[in-house]
């Protein structure tokens, strides 16, 4: 990051030191970064903080397990508020999440190491290490940068990681065995939504209609991957068959920018910031952002094995509560430009301060010579919507990652979280609200996740 | 002597005027096109000079302050990041922002523990294979058809079944560096002069006393230059397996400098891997020395 501009020594507005001023630094930006973690932990220890955080994920989980506005308020009508925190309580299964003030029971594990991937929608898992997030929790986390997302799905199968970083479709994948055995994974919750975008070679400039793109090579982060699913609906509705008419290829997405750069590839759905680096390298533009195709769509999740869950429920909680208290943190756009400052050096992302700051804050430079602003480019929604799981699931489906009949419930409830409340909520003897499965709109299709398989019967293209 | 010196003074002088001149040739590529300068800012709408600087461009500077940004560095900007670099080897900020020094430490590490497991396997092993023509033929199949495999290939396959990321690494020096090894002590064990052997035998010499008072000198030299081939070997894999584990060592330093699509610190990782590499090459050039001997 302090390239060699650093020291640059006609540069009047920098000092000419290899150190920054204060000399505990190795460079100026880690200087900065500090500054910057410094003054996110202090507001994220103000009272008005603590209270909007609990309130958020005490809304997560009512939204969770109420995704319909009337049957939350007839619930709530109908037990009271005592009971119906006491049934969110046990949305896992596990002791109440809700109360992040209160004292929690202590830790069964406590040095935990955690992968990511060095890309933004990381950010909630990153920023809670620096600003000291999981050391509240009474957690001693190492987060761990990771070389690939085969890797970080090796590294859990084989217990490195105690919980990870994950593609949203993965722990689906990694659950029923798909491209590995079958180990029993579960989604925490969601780390970002929106924040992908498809990327084009600055030569395609012309080329803005998807119809015009047969015979390009895409690349995708891995199969399993949101951006996978995205591209291919999107050429799909415009009539393409993403396995005959274009090619899509699985590459790292450091090596996208480089690829489209040499012309192997005539663009990528990828994570940020390669999406905004290309634009910084003056290589590609941003063709759509995926916010356009589904506002709000999930990417990447925290999550760890069932096993894990099962073992160290309390540690599990103060993971769980660190990661939504900076995602609470992440949600407020006021936060996003010193997180980005904290996130960008060596330690974490390794990426120019710029790059990730246009991602967050969603001001940024398109390619194509206009500066564009749109708040939520990135998005900080935790809630792991089973519906997500099961329009997932149809899209594994359609293009033949698995075959035969799903039970397009059963995965969506066992692996994404907020089951165990069902089950609760009958020993309790409530009325069980329906799960969380509110509709989606993907490209102005209404997907009813009620009706999977009418819905994977409407496309045309699919592999089934 | 004197001619020697002379001759050691002129390559000296040889080499440092063909650097001079890579640096220079290096230094006139990258040097920032002249007329590339950006509009002047006073030109500019607020909303382009907004634009610039998101691509990280100051409206209105020398051209020179932005080339090279993550472009092909030049030999000054190559130089600062080394000084940078050098000036701290030995920083630690947690798991994945280590100095260089500690990098290299690990990956010393990782090829030093997966090149001792090789020799301790395939040293007596060569030596069982040198004597026994029997064990040489029956081994030979495995042998041929295991040395050539690209030790990545073996990858996959170690972290699935060994289950740990970094001993995963240490298995791959291993199974790359065993056969280099073996062949060479095989090689140099059955070439030792019959002469000697017979003698052994009249004098009646113990088979372990034989083993290491005539078998083992003669066949030093061989199985040394079968160690120097596969430190060679294990220090161009160990790169290319933390590169693809990740974690620490040299490798996942260019990986992550890769990820940050810095070329000058990619570049610089290049040469600490090559002087590294030359250094270690030099340790057993020195010990083959010390052990060879005029027949």
């Amino acid at each position: 990051m302090s390239d060699a501009r650093d020291i640059d020594p006609y540069d009047a507005d920098r000092p000419l030191l290899m150190r920054c001023s204060c000399g505990r630094h190795g460079s100026a930006a880690e200087h900065a970064a500090e500054d910057a973690s410094t003054e996110l932990r202090r507001r994220s220890e103000t009272a008005d903080f603590e209270a909007d955080s609990n309130a958020f994920v005490e809304a997560t989980l009512v939204k969770a397990l109420f995704p319909q506005d009337a049957v939350r308020r007839r619930f709530l009508r109908a037990v009271g508020k005592g009971t119906a925190m006491a049934a969110i309580a046990s949305v896992l299964p596990i002791a109440p999440l809700q109360a992040l003030a209160q004292a929690a029971a202590a830790p069964e594990k406590k040095d935990l190491k955690i992968g990511f991937i060095p890309i933004t929608c990381a950010t909630p898992l990153i920023m809670a290490h620096p600003l000291g997030f999981y050391s509240k929790q009474g957690l001693n986390v190492q987060v761990v940068k990771t070389a690939g997302w085969a890797l970080i799905r090796d590294k859990m199968l084989n217990k490195e990681y105690d919980a990870t970083h994950f593609l949203s479709p993965m722990p689906l994948a990694i659950s029923m065995g798909v491209g590995s055995n079958a180990t029993p994974m579960n989604v925490a919750t969601i780390q970002n939504t929106n924040g992908q975008a498809i990327t084009l070679h600055v030569k395609h400039k012309d080329k803005r209609d998807p119809k015009d793109w047969k015979g390009f090579k895409f690349a995708v982060p891995f199969e399993y991957s949101m951006h996978n699913f995205l591209l291919r609906y999107y050429v799909a509705e415009a009539g393409l068959d993403p396995d005959r008419d274009i090619q899509i290829r699985v590459v790292p997405p450091p090596e996208m920018v480089a690829n489209l750069r040499a012309g192997n590839i005539d663009g990528y759905l990828g994570p940020d910031p390669f999406n905004q680096r290309a634009v910084f390298e003056e290589v590609g533009f941003l063709h759509l952002l995926t916010k356009d195709l589904w506002n709000g769509h999930p990417c990447c999740a925290f999550g760890t094995s069932t096993e894990f869950i099962q073992q160290n429920p309390n540690t599990f909680a103060a993971l769980y509560r660190a990661v939504l208290t900076a995602a609470a943190m992440a949600r407020k756009p006021e936060n996003r430009e010193l997180i980005a400052k904290v996130i960008s050096p060596q330690a974490y992302l390794n990426q120019p301060e710029t790059v990730v700051a246009q991602v967050l804050t969603g001001r940024f430079a398109d390619g194509l010579g206009n500066v564009r602003n749109v708040p939520d480019r990135a998005d900080f929604d935790p809630i792991p919507w089973q519906s997500m799981a099961v329009w997932m699931l149809t899209q594994m489906k359609r293009w033949g990652y698995v075959k035969g009949d799903v039970n397009y419930r059963q995965i969506a409830e066992k692996v994404f979280l907020l089951t165990d409340a069902r089950k609760t909520m009958k020993q309790l003897d409530q009325k069980v609200p329906d799960g969380a499965y509110p509709k989606f709109t993907i490209m102005g299709k209404v997907f009813d996740p009620e009706q999977p398989e009418p819905y994977l019967g409407s496309f045309a293209i699919k592999r089934t | 002597m004197d001619g020697t010196r002379s001759l050691d003074l002129r390559a000296g002088l040889l080499s440092a005027l063909i650097l001079a001149l890579l640096l220079g040739v290096w230094q006139l590529a990258t040097r920032p096109a002249a007329g590339s300068a950006a509009a002047p800012a006073a030109t500019m709408t607020p909303e382009q000079i907004e634009y610039a600087r998101l691509l990280g461009k100051e409206p209105g500077a020398e051209a020179g302050s932005t080339a090279g940004r993550s472009g092909f560095p030049t030999p000054a900007q190559l130089g600062s990041k080394m000084v940078e670099h050098l000036s701290r080897p030995f920083y630690d900020n947690g798991p994945n922002d280590k100095g260089i020094g500690l990098q290299l430490a690990y990956s010393l590490g990782r090829v030093g523990l997966g090149f001792a497991l090789a020799a301790l396997v395939a040293i007596p092993l060569g030596f069982l294979i040198g004597m026994s023509p029997l064990v040489y033929r029956a081994l030979d199949p495995f042998i041929q058809v295991l040395k050539p495999i690209s030790p990545l290939a073996w990858m996959p396959l170690a972290l699935y079944t060994i289950k740990d990321s970094s001993i995963s690494g240490i298995f791959v020096i291993f199974i790359c560096s065993v056969w280099p090894m073996l062949i060479n002590t095989a090689f140099g064990v059955a070439g030792v002069r019959r002469e000697w052997l017979n003698v052994a035998r009249t004098l009646e010499v113990s088979p372990l006393r034989k083993a290491f008072e005539v078998i083992l000198p003669a066949a030093a030299p061989t199985i040394l230059t079968g160690m120097r081939i596969s430190m060679g070997i294990a220090w161009l894999v160990i790169v290319a397996a933390e590169m693809l584990v990740g974690g620490t060592g040299i490798g996942y330093f260019v990986w992550n400098e890769w990820n940050n699509l810095s070329l000058t610190n990619v570049i610089f990782a290049i040469l600490v891997i090559g002087v590294v590499g030359m250094l270690l090459d030099l340790l057993f050039a020195r010990a083959q020395k010390a052990v060879t001997y005029v027949d």
